[in-house]
């Protein structure tokens, strides 16, 4: 960390961005982390690795990214939890989950795309349209996925701006799906293998399998602090660190994730916390946060609240299970691949349940005073399983807020004020 | 349970309900309302808050409304939401009401409320003037009626057009076709607040109220709708007298220890 800044504008050229409004990007985020994050008291040290990342996030990964390609390596940018990124790994190329969170561009992808779309899909054209994602301009292969019907045609018109593969997901989970979601990955294989040059072998298969679980091992210990009362780290905090595991690097991210998760371990041990203890304890279950959505958190936590979990795809979902580590041979670790991720639950799924479970159980683990439902507008599969979730989750005897929005600052005051209602009826 | 502040009964309190359309002011001493105010918003409702302030002798200030948090900056006053200042307001009012209904000038809120007068469940509207009084003046002034007249043709008229739309834009222009093909005013009125009152129960079945249901906000005022919900709510509907400042007088019992049901 050197104080003088470098001055990265001539890479963000080479890579074709828009540069008055790439910078105009980078301090609207520079403002709003700002404003968000180094204004919470009380905030563990080791957040200061994440605080440093998001000041480079288009500087300094960028140009290892950048480093790396020039040295022969790929990068694979992925928009979803599915696509395994062991196995981009293993290939010998680096993933990064390109981020959606903001609204950007919306007069370009409304041309494109319906104004009813999702902000998710919206933003993932709009950083393209705009020119203004670095993540986007470095990857050499986008990689999509056929979850729900806006994403699926969505990445029709993604893939005829760059080189875009798109993996067939199953939308049900029996065991002839299991066995197909397997054969889909020894596509991708293939596919990596010829953008690589390298052979996936059962060697590198297996290491990488293990980098990523440490990987997530670490988030979960950063997240099972949180179940101390006070918790100590923010929601916040603790939603960044998973947005960052996206696309940092992971051995690096896992070493400071762990020196992160001695000291939440400390402080909880010893009653330090981010918020007063007995401050109302939130669970947020739904649709993605992409990186820089911090809309809702901000809002629970300024209004006294603390967020201690995310039943989400920036949140348990990403870190919960692991892939089996005894297989030997490469049809061993595609099954246990195929399996693992086919537990994740997401709503384009059916049936659905075990996502219920999921957030039952957090409930009780964390101990949570109440459940946020948080779904983007119109994204059907999540607003339709709002109803359901609420209503068993109220039936367990936790009060329920549900929350239909998008990214835009325009509903905060509204919003503000029906979770600053739903801390006051749940305290 | 004790109070925002732990203060005793005695304490001189000025509640403010600071909305878009209006804000309302309750004085209390020793407990009991000794003054209230309602005042048109204006552009400034900041300003208008702030003579409230003035007028009167208070040891603290509750502010509810969405103007809640300015009034914190400039009067260092507590904060309650809309939704437990209506809570406690028409629980006090009505110890025996288990949910609220507020048609405010903006927005719309219903709560259902437990035994011991805290809030259960709540919902608001979220975005648009879409069935709160704003609306109804929009549509009274499509109609060339004052808000009293479109009360009272409603109640006139045997029944209703079917109105489709509740977005203001859509059912203003709804409404100005409806006049050129010849329909009948008071009608049409009628029809305005059976969509109205429709919406709304739907949002009172959906968070389990049930009656007594305390109706509040300038709204309640207009007899049509409170006939309207009355005939379709499976309860017992009551209209305090004082439906315009249940928000503010809740926020000035929010100060008292054991003075609100919270
Ligand atoms: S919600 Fe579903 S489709 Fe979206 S990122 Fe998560 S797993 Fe993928
Ligand atoms: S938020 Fe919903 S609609 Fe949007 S991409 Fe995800 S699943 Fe699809």
């Amino acid at each position: 960390m050197s104080d003088t800044p470098v001055d990265y504008h001539q890479m963000w050229a080479d890579l074709g961005l828009d540069l008055p409004m790439h910078d105009a990007l980078l301090e609207a985020v520079g403002g709003m982390y700002g404003a968000t994050f180094m204004s919470q008291a009380n905030r563990p040290e080791g957040m200061g690795y994440l605080d440093f990342v998001m000041s480079e996030v288009h500087g300094l990964r960028i140009k290892e990214l950048d480093d790396f390609r020039k040295s022969g390596g790929k990068v694979v940018g992925t928009y979803c939890l599915y696509v395994p990124e062991e196995l981009i790994r293993a290939a010998g190329g680096w993933s990064v989950g390109i981020c959606a969170g903001a609204e950007w561009a919306y007069d370009q992808v409304e041309q494109i795309l319906p104004r009813n779309t999702c902000a998710l899909i919206k933003s993932m054209m709009g950083f393209k349209l705009g020119k203004v994602c670095p993540y986007l301009e470095e990857a050499d292969l986008l990689v999509g996925e056929t979850t729900c019907d806006g994403k699926k045609k969505a990445y029709e018109e993604l893939g005829k701006m760059q080189n875009l593969y798109t993996m067939e997901l199953p939308q049900m989970k029996r065991p002839k799906d299991v066995a197909f979601w397997r054969s889909e990955l020894v596509d991708f294989i293939a596919k990596l293998e010829e953008l690589t040059g390298k052979k996936v072998t059962a060697e590198a298969l297996k290491a990488s399998i293990k980098e990523v679980n440490d990987k997530r091992r670490a988030l979960q210990r950063v997240n099972a602090a949180r179940a101390a009362d006070p918790s100590p780290i923010s929601g916040l905090d603790a939603l960044l660190a998973v947005q960052v595991a996206f696309y940092d690097d992971v051995p690096r991210f896992t070493q400071m994730m762990n020196a992160l998760a001695d000291e939440l371990e400390k402080r909880a041990a010893a009653g330090i916390g981010v918020a007063p203890k007995g401050a109302p304890r939130i669970l947020i279950t739904g649709t993605p946060m992409a990186l820089p959505n911090w809309k809702l958190h901000e809002i629970v936590e300024k209004a006294g609240g603390v967020v201690v979990g995310e039943e989400m795809c920036t949140g348990s979902r990403y870190y919960e299970k692991l892939v089996d580590e005894d297989a030997s041979t490469l049809d061993e670790m595609l099954d246990d691949l195929a399996e693992k991720y086919l537990d994740i639950n997401c709503a384009c799924f059916t049936p659905n349940t075990g996502r219920i479970d999921d957030i039952i159980r957090m409930a009780g683990d964390l101990k949570v005073d109440g459940v946020i439902d948080y779904a983007l507008s119109f994204c059907g599969t999540y607003q339709i399983e709002s109803a359901g979730v609420a209503k068993t989750v109220q039936d367990a005897g936790v009060p329920v807020l549900r929350i239909e929005t998008d990214y835009s600052a325009e509903d905060v005051g509204q919003l503000s004020t029906r979770v600053e209602a739903f801390l006051e009826m749940v305290k | 349970m004790s109070g925002e502040n732990g203060t005793g009964p005695d304490v001189r309190v000025l509640g403010l309900d600071i909305g878009s359309r209006s804000v309302d002011a309750v004085w209390l001493g020793g407990g009991k309302i000794v003054d209230a105010a309602v005042a048109d918003s204006g552009f400034d409702p900041a300003s208008v808050a702030a003579a409230f302030v003035e007028r009167g002798a208070h040891d603290v200030i509750v502010a509810t409304g969405y103007g809640r948090h300015v009034a914190r900056e400039t009067f260092g006053a507590s904060v309650v939401t809309e939704i437990k200042a209506y809570a406690i307001g028409a629980s006090a009012l009505f110890p025996q009401a288990r949910s609220v209904l507020d048609i405010g000038g903006q927005d719309t809120k219903v709560i259902s409320l437990r035994e011991d007068g805290r809030v259960a469940d709540f919902e608001m509207n979220d975005k648009c003037a879409a069935g709160t009084g704003k609306f109804l003046e929009v549509m009274a002034k499509a109609l060339g009626f004052t808000l009293e007249e479109l009360g009272a043709e409603s109640m006139a008229a045997e029944s209703g057009v079917q109105i489709s739309s509740m977005c203001t834009v859509f059912a203003e222009s709804e409404v100005t076709g409806l006049v050129h093909r010849g329909e009948d005013r008071g009608r049409i009125a009628r029809g305005l607040h059976e969509s109205i009152a429709r919406r709304t129960l739907g949002a009172l079945k959906r968070v389990g109220a049930s009656g007594p249901l305390v109706f509040a906000g300038g709204v309640a005022r207009n007899p049509a709708m409170v006939e309207l919900v009355r005939a379709g709510f499976a309860g017992e509907l009551l209209v305090p007298a004082e439906s315009q400042i249940v928000g503010a007088y809740g926020a000035a019992l929010s100060a008292l220890a054991g003075g609100g049901p919270q």
